[in-house]
């Protein structure tokens, strides 16, 4: 059975290019696991999930990193993508090298950075699994990002 | 809530001069089916490449005889496609034969096709922002794919739900104004983007170049298809098939 369901998503503020941060309960769960794992999470949070927990709340000082993409080169240059991850959550997402003109695109000439606020990434509305579009830089934009969650 | 599936297997892999992203909802371990249909796409690559002078392609548009059943299975999908698109689509470029416009589409729905055969019934597959979608991202959870806008792609302009579905997009901005009208050689420029659906990417993804090139009966031709799209124009105006 084929199911083809169209909707508007008038509020999305940055192109959630949320490859991998599916927002049902349970992908949060485990990303924030998969987070806290890492040796450089603070001793508490290592506890807690070692103990099997799957909340950060235990976890009293603020821990925050940043995670560079690998540069992924277009037609119009490289796109490279920083996330920067917050108790186990990603909070933000941007790209820190990108093509700063693309004369062939005139047209259309609008091709700002895609950006990742933190109400994106909390949003279960918002959450899309994959993107299709007519945007060179955006696949660069896409495989940038997605190498830095593969680092996590 | 009921949902148990783990956190996706996800892969991305630089291949064909762009992007090639995998998902695998299904649980377990999918490390082999992902390095399969990897091989595959590069076996494509090798195949197919117009910038590889060592490929079989590159060999026929020397004139050279070339005999591989990969190149024969392309060539005359790419017949076939033309004229199903009234020469819309076509692999006889000015610069000679170039099935690129088929191969990553039909690389992607082939690709799809191995994790199937390895057992997995919900992934995802994309090329380069166009993707097949086999079965759903979670239980009871259909895909969900967000459609870029053509004037902003920090923004995205709608999405589209489904399981089982292909889904491309075609615009100028892909690849610069690569996209020509057959008749007079000139960029086709009547449209922002075509986005379509439909069971098989091969075709989708054809039929969105074609349905980009025809700009303004775009709609009503792919109505013709029984396909599903999405026209965004150069006013930046939303419309629909269904």
């Amino acid at each position: 059975m084929k199911r083809v369901v169209f909707t508007i998503v008038s509020t999305v503020t940055g192109l959630v290019m949320l490859l991998s941060f599916k927002t049902h309960p349970i992908s949060t769960a485990t990303a924030a696991t998969a987070v806290v794992n890492r040796p450089v999470a603070t001793p508490s949070a290592s506890a807690s999930a070692s103990a099997g927990t799957t909340s950060t709340k235990t976890a009293t000082a603020t821990s925050t990193k940043t995670v560079t993409g690998d540069s992924v080169d277009t037609r119009w240059g490289p796109v490279q993508v920083a996330i920067t991850v917050t108790n186990g959550k990603i909070t933000a997402a941007k790209a820190v090298v990108y093509p700063q003109s693309n004369p062939k695109d005139e047209e259309i000439n609008s091709y700002a950075v895609p950006t990742l606020n933190s109400e994106a990434v909390s949003s279960s509305s918002a959450s899309i699994d994959m993107v299709s579009g007519a945007t060179y830089t955006s696949q660069g934009y896409i495989g940038s990002l997605q190498s830095a969650l593969d680092k996590l | 809530m009921t949902v148990t599936a783990a956190r996706p297997t996800r892969h991305v892999e630089h291949c064909m001069g762009t992007v090639f992203s995998f998902a695998v909802a299904d649980e377990g371990d999918w490390t082999e089916a992902i390095a399969d249909a990897v091989g595959w796409l590069h076996q494509v690559d090798a195949t197919f490449s117009t910038y590889r002078p060592d490929s079989a392609v590159s060999r026929l548009r020397r004139g050279e005889d070339v005999h591989d059943p990969l190149v024969d299975e392309v060539l005359s999908l790419c017949e076939r496609y033309e004229r199903e698109t009234d020469g819309a689509f076509s692999a006889h470029l000015p610069g000679g034969l170039d099935p690129s416009g088929l191969v990553k589409g039909w690389a992607v729905e082939w690709a799809s096709g191995i994790l199937r055969e390895h057992g997995s019934a919900n992934h995802a597959v994309s090329g380069g922002g166009d993707m097949q979608l086999a079965g759903a991202a979670a239980p009871g959870r259909p895909w969900r794919v967000g459609i870029a806008d053509p004037f902003d792609p920090t923004r995205v302009l709608t999405t589209i739900e489904g399981t089982d579905l292909a889904v491309a997009t075609s615009g100028t901005a892909e690849r610069g104004a690569h996209l020509v009208e057959p008749g007079t050689g000139e960029p086709a420029r009547a449209l922002a983007s075509v986005t379509v659906t439909g069971p098989s990417l091969a075709w989708v993804d054809v039929a969105a170049t074609a349905a980009f090139v025809k700009g303004q009966g775009a709609l009503d031709w792919l109505r013709a298809q029984r396909l599903g799209g999405i026209v965004v124009d150069l006013q930046g105006t939303v419309t629909r098939t269904g």
